[in-house]
Formats: C-alpha cells, structure tokens, sequence
C-alpha cells in the first residue's frame, strides 16, 4: 500500500493518473503530460512533492557534521536562508543521494532529500552523526509545493498572505526563508523560476486549492521528469547512484575539493580518481535520427568505445529527442545510439537543453 | 471512460480493425491504448509493400512515457500509412479511431480471431 500525501485528494478530485513512486502514490499526469509541461516553461504550474524528506539538522555541531557529510562544503553559506547542492558520497565516492541543504543558522540546517532513497540517507546520517553535536529530525509534518513557471513568482505571491508573502518576495534565487511554520525557498527542479514552498500538512490542500483558483496549473510526476530532464539536471538512481563518482555525472562543479584540509566522506576516493584521470564525460544528446532516446541505450563512440544514456527522452519544448549519457574520455563530437536495435546519429551538446523557456542549444 | 466503437474488430494487444469497402482493413490501436500510453511523440509505420504476418511487431508507438510495439491483428500486405503521423504523432490521442489510423492492409486472412466490441471491453474491464 503507497503512502498518500496530504494532496492526496486533491489529486484524485484533479483527475490524476496515480502511479507508485518511491513508495508513495503520486500523480504521473492530470490528463496531459505534454500540457503540464509546456504550462510550466510558458506560465505557471505546481508540483505536489510532498514525498520527498527534510530532515533539520540542529546543534553546536551542525556546522562540522555537514563539513563532514557532504561533497560540497556549507562553509560557502554565509547568507542566511541560502541553499547548496551537494552530493552526500559514501566512501568510495559513490553517490548516497544527492540534495539541498538551506543554512538557516551556524546550528540550524534544514536539508531535502529525495523520496525513493529516504531509509538509507537516514540511516547513513545518523550513523555519520555519531560524535558530532547534533540532532536530526525528519519533518514528516510538512507538505511541499513547487511552484514552477516564469509566472510563477507572480501567481504564487497573488495567494501567499501576511510574513510568508513578504518573505517570499524579499527571496534572491536560491535563497529560501521561514516565516511561522512555512518555510519558502526560491528554487526547484524545472530550469525556471519558482518557490518551493514547505507548509504545514493541514494547510496543504487550501493552499493548493488557492494556487490552481490563481492559475496555476497542476503538473505530475512525467513534466517533472521532462522538465528536469530539459534543464540538464540529474535524476538519483538513474544518472548517478552509489557505484559511480559525481565526478563522472556532471556533477564535478558540486564537489568542493577546497580547502585542502576539509575531510569530507569520499574525498580519498575523488582524489584518486582525478590524479588516475581518464574519467569518462558526462554529456548531453540530441537525438539526430529517427525514434526517442530512453535510459540505458548503448552509445556508440567509435574509436572511443561504448558508452550508455543514462536518462532519455522526447523534449516537448524542442520537439527533439534528448537524453544525458556517460561515455568514454576521447569521445567525439558525434556519436550514434542503439535506439531499439538501429543505429541512430546523435550529437553531443552542453546541458542544459532549456532554460528559462528558451532553448540552449541548436537543433 | 475509453470509447469502443461497435463496427471494428479489435485485437487483445489493443489495436483495432475496420473492412473498408474494398476489402482492405485499416489498422489503428484503440482509444484505451492510447490512454494509457500517454502523449504520443513518435509513430514508426510499416512500409507500403511490406508483408506483414499475424500477430507479427510492425509498428512502434512510442509516448513521452515509453515505447510499445504495435502487432499485425491479420497477416496480409501493407498498402497505405498514414504519414500525417510523422508530424502529428498526436492525432493518435485526439482521434484514435479516425485521423490517428496507423496503416491499411490488403488481409491474407479473416478477421475471425479477433474480438467484437463488447468482447475487447469486457477485457479491458478485467484488466483495471
């Protein structure tokens, strides 16, 4: 039995396709996904994501426990209610779980994971936070809204009331602030503007009800995928996990290896890897034949040898299929994909693919 | 609710088929199908002339989901596809029955094997 979360009606009375997702039923679409998805690049539209986790991170210890924790180094954060990316490696620089942490105080962290991997990043923290002075605790009480759009600011604001609307307009992008039991964050998983916004369970279903009243349009778990998909960013489990190194999954601008002396989790293993070199790229494709890239295609790159996609698609805003892929140092410009047993040309290109409603590269 | 029309014949890998007037059937997959699949953003067609047998994969429908293959309800020669689909892979959505038809066979066989209306909904009532 999934676990539902408190937009759980909602999303019925939407019309939602329900689907299984990490444990939780989750609404893959509301009728379109390709509707949802273009309403977020040209408007406004709102996720439920109440299944992912936040855990606070509190104590004199805070501070070190994430020095310690993460690839990246919260050191960097020194404006309040400012939020990193980090990868949380295991100690052969494998990927736990990637996620965001927002400083709230030198005591006082706030951190995000994801959903399908919630168990295994408690336990792993827990077991990392012996010795240190501090406690975590999951907040199982909040849900979580994205709301996702270059409208999306404006519409959002239309319904946010009293200290939560002022905190929330007072946001630079990826910046978040608490304001009474909310808490709003100017970031998300789409490539355009946005909040996310944690609210208190209860008050969820109102607040989504006054968000769709404003215009803004429910989008499921699919424009999630596409979205994020467009926008170059990783999806856990499917671009990277725990047998393969950030450092071969784009993620290499995330591992802050400075100062020398920090001694992350991982670090000796990354440090290795960099001095063996020959570290295979972390590309993006753009699909130049017939047919859709999906994850888990081979990619054939000459002399270079093979490498694999490893989250594919059709991208709604280019009318072109993509897909993101590691492939061997040396690899050229132009590969081809096995794309259901036919060799089809594709081209490597920079993610991300969108931003902002525009496209980034050329077709 | 998906829409069965009750003068096709329909397969139980979803596709339907219509005898046209001149004893050539036309081959499409069914409102149901599309519905779960999803958008549709590719639809690969068999070639006119190719030789299809029943049962056979010769067409690919993929969504913003996934790819699905698309089998032969009657063995027999392709005669038409409908190209419109390489441009508006979509129209399988909007009119599955209608403008998002996938490709017209000269049959080699009867449609015996295949299932009346009520039949193919009865199954598809089973299965969710």
């Amino acid at each position: 039995m999934s676990k539902q979360t408190p937009l759980y009606d909602k999303h019925v009375e939407a019309g939602a396709r329900m689907v299984d997702f990490g444990g939780w039923s989750m609404p893959l679409h509301y009728g379109s996904q390709l509707e949802e998805h273009h309403a977020v690049r040209q408007d406004a539209g709102v996720f439920d994501v109440s299944h992912m986790t936040v855990v606070d991170v509190q104590g004199s210890g805070a501070r070190d426990y994430l020095r310690r924790l993460l690839a990246n180094d919260v050191a960097k954060l020194k404006v309040p209610g400012k939020a990193l990316y980090s990868c949380m490696l295991n100690v052969d620089g494998g990927v736990v779980d990637d996620l965001i942490t927002y400083y709230l105080s030198d005591d006082f962290y706030r951190v995000v994971v994801n959903a399908a991997t919630r168990d295994k990043d408690l336990a792993w923290m827990r077991e990392q936070a012996t010795g240190f002075e501090v406690v975590l605790q999951e907040r199982g009480d909040l849900a979580m809204l994205a709301v996702q759009g270059p409208n999306a600011l404006e519409k959002a604001l239309s319904v946010l009331e009293g200290e939560v609307a002022a905190a929330a307009d007072a946001l630079s992008p990826f910046v978040g602030a608490a304001a009474g039991d909310w808490f709003v964050g100017r970031t998300g998983y789409t490539g355009e503007d946005g909040f996310e916004i944690m609210v208190p369970a209860g008050e969820a279903p109102a607040f989504w009800d006054r968000l769709v009243g404003a215009g803004v349009r429910p989008a499921g778990l699919g424009a999630r995928d596409t979205l994020r998909l467009e926008a170059g960013m990783n999806l856990y489990g499917q671009d990277m996990d725990e047998q393969v190194s950030p450092l071969e999954s784009g993620l290499g601008w995330t591992v802050a290896l400075e100062p020398a002396e920090r001694d992350f989790i991982g670090r000796q293993a990354l440090e290795k890897q960099k001095a063996a070199g020959n570290l295979r790229r972390f590309v993006g494709l753009l699909l130049e034949g017939r047919g859709v890239l999906r994850s888990h295609m081979r990619v054939l790159c000459g002399e270079a040898g093979e490498g694999e996609t490893t989250s594919g698609g059709f991208s709604p805003t280019l009318g072109a299929s993509i897909a993101l892929a590691r492939v061997p140092a040396g690899t050229g410009e132009r590969v081809e994909v096995d794309v259901r047993g036919k060799p089809q040309p594709a081209k490597l290109v920079k993610p991300p693919f969108v931003r902002n409603g525009k496209a980034c590269v050329e077709l | 609710m998906s829409d069965t029309p009750a003068n096709l014949r329909y397969a139980k890998s979803h596709e339907w088929v219509r005898t046209e007037s001149d004893g050539t059937v036309t081959v499409g997959i069914t409102d149901h199908a599309q519905e779960l699949l999803g958008d549709l953003v590719f639809v690969e067609t068999p070639e006119v002339g190719a030789g299809l047998e029943p049962g056979g994969a010769c067409a690919v429908v993929e969504s913003v989901k996934a790819a699905s293959d698309v089998y032969a309800p009657v063995g027999g020669e392709v005669v038409a596809v409908n190209e419109q689909l390489a441009d508006s892979p979509e129209l399988v959505n909007s009119d599955p029955y209608g403008e998002g038809w996938l490709f017209r066979l000269k049959p080699a066989g009867d449609l015996g094997g295949l299932m009346d209306a009520d039949a193919y909904q009865a199954m598809v009532d089973e299965e969710s």
